[in-house]
Order: C-alpha cells, then structure tokens, then sequence
C-alpha cells in the first residue's frame, strides 16, 4: 500500500510539474503573442479585446490556475484560427489518433512476443549479432522515411491500401484498415525491432531458472513449458514494455499522421504551431502528454499488483 | 564462442568508425568542394535520375542531390555537436549537483527532470519551437534541453555511488572545495557512462533533427537539411523515387554510426556487461 500511495504521490506532481512547465513556455515566449496572433497591423483596442479575451490581462498566477481548472472542466480556451473551443477541436481528432495506436499496439504485441521467444530457443552468439544489428537499423532508420518507402513499395502497388487520408470505422471497415495500416507498420515496425529482445530476454532469464529444468525432466513438452510457463512468468518485464512502448506510439502518430496525412491530433498540432494557434497548441501538448503520465503510472500500479515482491523492495 | 563476442564488439567498433569518419570527411570536403553549386536551380534540369554526372540524381529546382546530401552533413553535426554539448554541460552540473549535495536540492532538481521526462520528446521540441521558431540553432537548443535529464540522471548516480568513497572523504579531509571534488575528483571516475550517453545523444538528436525539418519546424531553407529534402521528396515518390533514397539513406547510416560507435564504447569501458 505504500508502494501505490508514493506512486500516487509521484504521479500527482508530475502532473503539477509538467502542468506549470507547460504553462510557463508560453510565458517566456519572446515578443507580445497577441501581436503575433493577429499580426502586425493590428491597433491597440483590437490587442486589448483580444487580451481580455483570453483572460491575459489577469495576474499571472490566476492565469495559470484558471488554465488548470479547465484542464479538468475540458474548457481549454478557443483555438485562434479555428474560432472554436480547443478540447471540442481535440476530441473531433481522437478517432484517428486512438485507432491508429490501438491498432499500432496490437501488431507490436503480436508480432513481437511470439518473435521474441522463437529467437530465445535459438540462442547462439552469431544470432545475437544480426539480431542487434536488426535493432540498431530499426533505432536508426527515421519513421517518416520507413513511411515513405511503405507507400512507395506496397501503398502505391496493392489498391487496398490508401495512402492519404482516413476512412472512418462507420462509413467502411475495410477502408478504415486500408487508411491505417501502413501507418501503423510504420511506427510498429521500428518498435518491434527494439521490443522482441526485451521479450527474447525476459526469456531467457526465466528459461535458466530451475522450475524450468524440473518441468523439462518430468517430460513435458517443449512448447507447453515456452508458453505456459515461461511466457506467463515472463509477463511483468514485458508488460512494462508495452507500458513504455505506448508513450512512444503516442509520439509516434505525430509525425506518421503528417506522412499519411490522417486528420488525427499530431496533424492538428503540427498545423496549430504554423498557424501560431497557441491556446491549440497549449491543450494538445498538455492532453497527450497527461495520457503518457498516466498510462506509465498505470502500469507501475499494476506492475506491483501482478509481482508483489516490486511493493515491498 | 568468446572469440566470435569479440568479433561482435570489433564489428560494432569498425563499423561505428567507418561511418562517422567517412561522414566526417564529407563535411569537411563539402566545406570548399560539392560537385555541383548547393542552390544552382536549373529547371530544365530537374528530377534527373542518378547518372555520371548527378550521381544521386536531381531535385524538382534541379539541384544535384549528392552534392545537398553532403552540405546536410554540415547541418546533421552541427545540431548533434550543439544538443550534446548543452545536454552533457546542463546534464552533468544538476545530475552532480543533486547527486553530490542530495536532500532537497537533490529533490527538487530530479523531480524537475523527471518533469521534462514525462514529455514525449518530439512534444517537448515541438512545442519549443513553436514558442522559440524554428531554425538549425533553435531546434539544436530545443534537442539539447531534452537530452538534459537523461545526462542528469547518468551523472547523479555515479556521484552518489562515488561521494561514499574513501578519496572522495580524503579530499574533503584535506580541505578541497567541493567544487574542485566535484569537478576535478568525481567527475573524471563517472565520465564512461556520460561518454556512452553523449554518444547516443548524437544520434538521437541528428533523427530529431531530420524529425523536426521533415515537419517543416526545423531547419529551414536554404539552410540544407536532410529531413527537409525527405519532406520535399515526398511529392515527386513515384515519379523520382531516388529523390528520397540518398538523404534517408544518409540519416540511417548516421544514426546507425552514433548506436554502434555508443555500444563498442560501453563494452571497451564496461566488459562486464557481457
């Protein structure tokens, strides 16, 4: 229990950190951001409504906890160049973004933890060696580029596949596939070339272990002792994996969503920063980062349910 | 067995080298000779595909691609050079600081850093510069603020395990500032994992980089960079497919410089993380 309140703790101020950090950026902005927004020929009543407005003619510190109580109503302000509420602008995005890192999620897994076990049966030094080069490449290869090549090898050859734009779920299922699977591989492939040695690892350490050799000399099957006992125990360095790798999928659609131009929220961001639109620019980066803190502190929380000796070290 | 670990870690090491050094001499050549003028736009010349005498082909002004993939050198280091230099300088002064003294400054400096952390790293330049612009020494800047809190922490651990020792408690006995045992006496026993740090922070600061150009947010014209001829390439993919290969190419090939040159190291300093 002391474990999950220190947790709690910890996360609560993250959060006011990343929260004051956020807010504080666009203090120190150089220049008056109003003067910015609505240009140089702007005259003084217009940068007065507008400061009003937005409520910047208030102390700094009412400015702030007026931003945080809107991080909790969803009232984030108005976009400048959308006129419209910044969470409502948000929340028309999330569709996309959220089936792109779902779907993302599940190839990784899928592909990843089977990989990984196969190649912790099939352990010798050599095989360690193309494998780490296999990780290095994908560390090191830029995901828009592996983007790019995607459309250019199998988007622009297989019809299925759209290499522009979002089908929603609603209007086909089949289109919604075609429009988001080659982004998803884009960010997957890279993930799952890093992640299956984490899983090959976790293997491995578990595969030394004696339960595993009395399980082998009672005669039972290789498989049945890979995947149901090793894989089971080795679930907690794993899961913590897939806590990490969801932060950098998140990251991830960011840029693959400008490369495939899929109207999710990284597309919305980026076009909010050319734009100068700093109240969207604000919400978007404080919401995706909270859904990172709080998806890491999830998984701490249940990295300790599932594995108790974590609470008590 | 032993002999083919050791191949691995000599593989790692010569191809590192290889790499950075012939990436290395690129940009010092590409400093008084390209083969072709940089911005020479000729328009009856554009999109050629790679022949003797535009080697990588031509861009949609006709510019000579190889000639642009080697003055991006120049830009690929100097954000890598910049983004360490302030991430190692910053990194280390706060890690050896929380480290060193501990407490609350030990508190509050890595519950700060552990603050920067929790952003997603392409956030955090993203929204750096959309405050501060964009442009090659913003984005270096932006790059070197993040890589501070990995380097933070590296150094804090190292100064924490190392004030306990016996000629850290010597010097304090003969009277050295702490300063000069922070600097002058820890330092140099914790600098192999910096060194390892700073390594890969080259790397992940040159794919930022091609990043933040590719999204239009960093480098800009004419300042040549590597990411930005991939977004402008992405326009003509089917119709000059080669347009897109040699700056990617590039930038794999850098990165995966930095990775092997960072792993040869830590094995050399640290054998036993066999």
């Amino acid at each position: 229990m002391a474990y999950i309140i220190r947790r709690i703790l910890l996360f609560v101020v993250t959060v006011a950190l990343v929260s004051v950090i956020t807010f504080a950026v666009f203090q120190v902005m150089p220049g008056d951001p109003i003067r910015i927004m609505l240009g140089p020929e702007a005259d003084e009543t217009q940068i007065a409504t507008l400061k009003a407005q937005l409520g910047l003619d208030q102390p700094l510190y009412t400015q702030y906890f007026e931003w945080v109580k809107g991080l909790f109503t969803g009232d984030l302000g108005q976009s400048i160049r959308y006129s419209k509420p910044v969470s409502e602008l948000i929340m028309a995005r999330l569709p996309v973004t959220i089936s792109l890192a779902i779907m993302t999620l599940i190839i990784v897994v899928v592909v990843a933890v089977p990989l990984g076990v196969f190649v912790a049966q099939r352990q010798n030094k050599l095989s360690d060696l193309v494998f780490s080069t296999v990780t290095q490449v994908g560390m090191a290869i830029p995901s828009f580029w592996l983007g790019m090549l995607l459309i250019l090898y199998i988007g622009m050859n297989v019809s299925f596949f759209s290499v522009s734009g979002y089908v929603p779920w609603t209007k086909s299922i089949a289109g919604a596939f075609g429009s988001l699977l080659l982004p998803a591989l884009t960010i997957a492939i890279p993930q799952i070339a890093v992640k299956f040695r984490y899983v090959r690892n976790a293997v491995l350490e578990q595969l030394r272990l004696d339960y595993v050799r009395t399980l082998r000399s009672k005669g039972i099957k290789e498989k049945m002792v890979l995947y149901k006992h090793v894989l089971r125990n080795s679930m907690i360095p794993i899961l913590t994996i897939f806590g990490l790798i969801t932060a950098e999928v998140i990251a991830g659609t960011i840029i693959v969503e400008q490369v495939f131009g899929l109207p999710g929220v990284g597309k919305l961001l980026i076009s909010s920063i050319s734009y100068r639109d700093f109240p969207l620019v604000q919400g978007i980066v404080m919401y995706i980062t909270l859904a990172v803190v709080f998806i890491n502190f999830l998984v701490d929380i249940l990295y300790s349910i599932l594995d108790p000796r974590i609470r008590l070290s | 067995m032993k002999k083919i670990a050791n191949q691995g870690r000599n593989v790692n090491l010569i191809m590192g080298l290889l790499i950075l050094c012939s990436f290395l001499l690129l940009m010092v050549v590409s400093f008084f000779y390209t083969p072709h003028d940089v911005n020479a736009m000729l328009v009856s010349n554009k999109l050629q595909s790679p022949s003797g005498v535009h080697w990588f082909g031509t861009d949609e002004f006709g510019r000579d691609i190889f000639s642009r993939v080697m003055k991006g050198t120049q830009t690929a280091f100097f954000v890598g050079a910049v983004t360490v230099a302030i991430g190692v300088t910053f990194g280390t002064l706060i890690g050896g600081i929380a480290g060193y003294v501990g407490g609350w400054v030990d508190e509050v400096f890595m519950r700060l850093m552990d603050a920067l952390m929790a952003f997603p790293g392409i956030i955090l330049a993203l929204m750096l510069v959309a405050v501060f612009g964009p442009g090659m020494v913003n984005t270096s800047i932006a790059l070197g603020i993040i890589a501070i809190p990995t380097i933070a922490r590296i150094a804090r651990s190292g100064f924490i395990q190392h004030k306990e020792f016996e000629y850290v408690m010597s010097a304090k006995l003969a009277g050295v500032s702490r300063f000069k045992i922070m600097f002058k006496h820890i330092l140099p026993n914790v600098s192999s994992p910096l060194i390892v740090a700073a390594s890969i922070s080259f790397g992940i600061a040159m794919l930022a980089e091609a990043s933040l150009s590719y999204l239009g947010l960093g480098v800009q014209p004419p300042d040549p960079s590597w990411g930005r001829m991939l977004r402008d390439s992405q326009a003509y993919l089917t119709s000059a497919p080669w347009y897109t290969y040699a700056p990617g190419i590039a930038i794999t090939f850098m990165v995966l410089g930095f990775y092997m040159l960072s792993n040869a190291i830590r094995d050399i300093m640290d054998p036993r993380s066999d």
